[in-house]
């Protein structure tokens, strides 16, 4: 009886310090899984996941959902989870137009919101609050790095289009900050848009000389499969976003020779990037893509922060995300005033790979960009 | 703006109304024939591009994918039509709405599990890639004049097989009296299965040869599958001909206010703000065009049972 007694006792204790060990966290991820631009979420949870694995703490809970890329279902389920499940930081939304639905007034609640991707102007601007960092890049940075990329190299003419959406006009917004050249025209297409035979007429039709587009997703596999069969033969440039390693591989080799820019890129040595690249192709069996670079990144950054403080203490929190103490698979990384990455940004070029074609790195396109937002932002 | 530039939008317009068409056919015929208002119609077109994509890239041949990815819609089609569908033309649209979006659901669930959530890659035949010179100078996508000649040949084949034919006279016969034609000893259930199958091979087919010239992709039928709508509302629901002529305006409308409205509005604004007022137009143009023909023609332009 004494034995059970004792052993019941140290069941209790065992529970009471489980509970007393209660400083559990709650992060929310809600992502695109489905539909058209799916392998953009598919990827920032699996590098996200990764690293939460690696680390393999017992005292953080992830909970997973999918938005299906519509700002309705994200927005309900953001309510949800800070309602219902208590969450500390929400995280995980891929479409800029998603952003804005879900993050001012996540934040204006208390919640911590932490961008694994999208960067849209008014949230690095305007709208920017403490409690909102951004881990990948405000939407206009590979844009503009691209038009001082292009401006340095001399290109000529470049017809430009991009998605009807806040990311596709702060992108051309972005390039044509940069690019001081004359354009050969500026289009706008419809978010989603698979066909582009009017569009391809209208670049035939014009002087242009080259062509910079920004179509992420299944939206820059239609352009290039379409643009190649259009017996157009311009120079292309684009942000990393129109030729992630899943685009490429279902485009095929009609990208080669395709330069892009990226703040990644699988090739770039530094030691935590080789880990990373390693670790996740040996997971999931693929290359990981800048997406999966930036879930990792910001579950490592969460984790950082957690070593510090606990978010309920949200200004220790706040301090420790914004110190950024955490080796990043870009190497350098640290945040502005706007809570926006101050970082490199790289060219990359498309050369014929081991099967399917891959992005190798090239060079740097411009060192230690910041937004140009930051101005109007108030912290 | 040329002469030349127009001319290509324009066949550009009409590709983009053939691939509409054979959306289109299948889905006005079963509601047409059958009643059934079926929301898994895109489903079909996605199947067909996922096996498409799937045996041109185990065997190497296209047109061997082609084949097989019409085909199997066509097999699914018959199949959903046994196990579910069957069960749906007596109750009232809004459980065929139910029963058809849950079907979406499932297939587009179960092609994720089969292919996984990235695009799969199908390209263009070897023997049609590159483009021709035709007449008046317009330089043109062999595989878009051959998506045009193919939709040409199935509204052909569809006219000669429901005006001549016995299967098409039961066809025609369905659209006018359901009961009519049981009482007549038809045999009522296998016609319905094969309409069923013939609407969803051509999605099958539509998928396949679009996919080939965008993404493979899970969820790429619902986009066409509301073009599709519209275009049977506009041309009048269970008509073939007002399908024809429903998607050959939708296509050229959608693809020409494209390119147009945008000029149009940098006439009095400035160059970067006329291409988002006039994409944003664009899109909504033939949702306007739908309104007004409406408010014309409640029925459609060639309403069956006028």
């Amino acid at each position: 009886m004494k034995k059970l007694m004792s052993a019941g006792l140290g069941l209790l204790m065992a529970s009471t310090a489980a509970v007393s060990h209660a400083e559990d966290v709650k992060i929310g991820m809600i992502t695109t899984l489905s539909g058209g631009g799916s392998h953009l979420g598919v990827d920032v949870r699996d590098g996200f996941m990764l690293a939460m694995e690696q680390a393999d703490r017992d005292n953080v809970q992830v909970l997973i959902q999918d938005d299906a890329r519509r700002p309705d279902v994200a927005k309900n389920l953001a309510n949800e989870f800070i309602q219902r499940e208590n969450v500390d930081i929400l995280t995980g939304i891929v479409w800029s137009n998603l952003a804005m639905a879900v993050v001012p007034s996540a934040v204006r609640k208390g919640t911590f919101y932490l961008s694994p991707n999208a960067g849209p102007s008014e949230l690095a601007g305007r709208l920017c609050h403490e409690n909102y960092f951004n881990v990948a890049w405000q939407n206009d940075n590979l844009h503009e790095a691209m038009g001082v990329h292009m401006e340095k190299d001399n290109v000529k003419k470049p017809f430009i289009l991009a998605p009807n959406y806040p990311a596709g006009t702060d992108g051309l917004a972005g390039f044509k900050r940069y690019y001081k050249g004359e354009l050969a025209g500026e289009l706008y297409t419809k978010l989603g848009q698979t066909d582009y035979a009017a569009e391809l007429a209208q670049i035939r039709a014009s002087d242009a000389e080259s062509i910079y587009f920004f179509l992420p997703g299944g939206m820059g596999i239609s352009f290039m499969k379409q643009y190649q069969s259009a017996g157009l033969d311009l120079p292309v440039y684009g942000p990393a976003f129109s030729f992630d390693e899943i685009i490429l591989g279902a485009v095929g080799d009609a990208s080669v020779g395709v330069k892009n820019t990226s703040q990644w890129t699988h090739d770039l040595e530094n030691p935590t990037n080789r880990a990373f690249v390693d670790s996740f192709s040996k997971k999931h069996g693929r290359v990981p893509t800048l997406y999966a670079s930036q879930g990792f990144d910001t579950a490592n950054l969460i984790l950082s922060a957690l070593d510090e403080a606990h978010p309920d203490d949200q200004a220790a929190f706040r301090k420790a995300l914004k110190a950024a103490k955490f080796d990043s698979v870009r190497g350098d990384f640290r945040f502005g005033r706007n809570n926006h990455p101050i970082q490199d940004i790289y060219v990359r070029e498309v050369v014929a790979g081991d099967g399917k074609p891959t992005n190798r790195l090239v060079g740097v396109a411009v060192e230690d960009i910041q937004d140009a937002y930051v101005e109007q932002c108030k912290l | 703006m040329t002469l030349s530039l127009i001319l290509e939008q324009l066949l550009n317009g009409i590709q983009l109304g053939t691939m509409l068409f054979l959306m289109a056919s299948g889905l006005t015929l079963v509601f047409g024939v059958m009643g059934l208002i079926n929301l898994a119609h895109g489903s079909f077109y996605m199947t067909g591009a996922f096996v498409t994509a799937w045996v041109a890239g185990a065997t190497g041949s296209f047109w061997l994918g082609l084949a097989s990815g019409a085909l199997a819609a066509a097999a699914t089609g018959a199949i959903v039509e046994v196990l579910v569908v069957r069960r749906l033309y007596r109750r009232d649209h809004l459980d065929q709405v139910l029963a058809t979006f849950a079907l979406i659901l499932i297939f587009s669930e179960g092609t994720r599990w089969l292919y996984g959530s990235s695009p799969l890659w199908l390209n263009v035949p070897e023997s049609l890639t590159g483009s021709v010179t035709l007449p008046g100078g317009v330089s043109y996508s062999i595989y878009r004049l051959a998506i045009i000649l193919m939709g040409v040949v199935v509204a052909v084949g569809l006219y000669l097989m429901i005006s001549k034919t016995r299967l098409g006279m039961r066809i025609r016969a369905g659209e006018n009296d359901r009961e009519m034609i049981g009482a007549l000893g038809v045999d009522i259930s296998t016609l319905y299965t094969l309409i069923f199958a013939l609407g969803a091979g051509l999605a099958g087919l539509a998928g396949a040869t679009i996919g080939a010239l965008q993404t493979v992709q899970v969820g790429m039928g619902e986009p066409v599958l509301i073009l599709a709508f519209v275009v049977i509302v506009i041309g009048g629901i269970g008509s073939i001909k007002g399908a024809l002529i429903g998607s050959l305006l939708v296509g050229v409308v959608d693809t020409l206010g494209r390119i147009l409205l945008p000029d149009f509005f940098k006439l009095f604004m400035d160059a970067s703000d006329a291409a988002g007022v006039g994409a944003a137009l664009a899109s909504m143009l033939i949702y306007l065009l739908m309104a007004i023909i409406l408010a014309f023609k409640p029925h459609g332009l060639f309403a069956a049972n006028d």
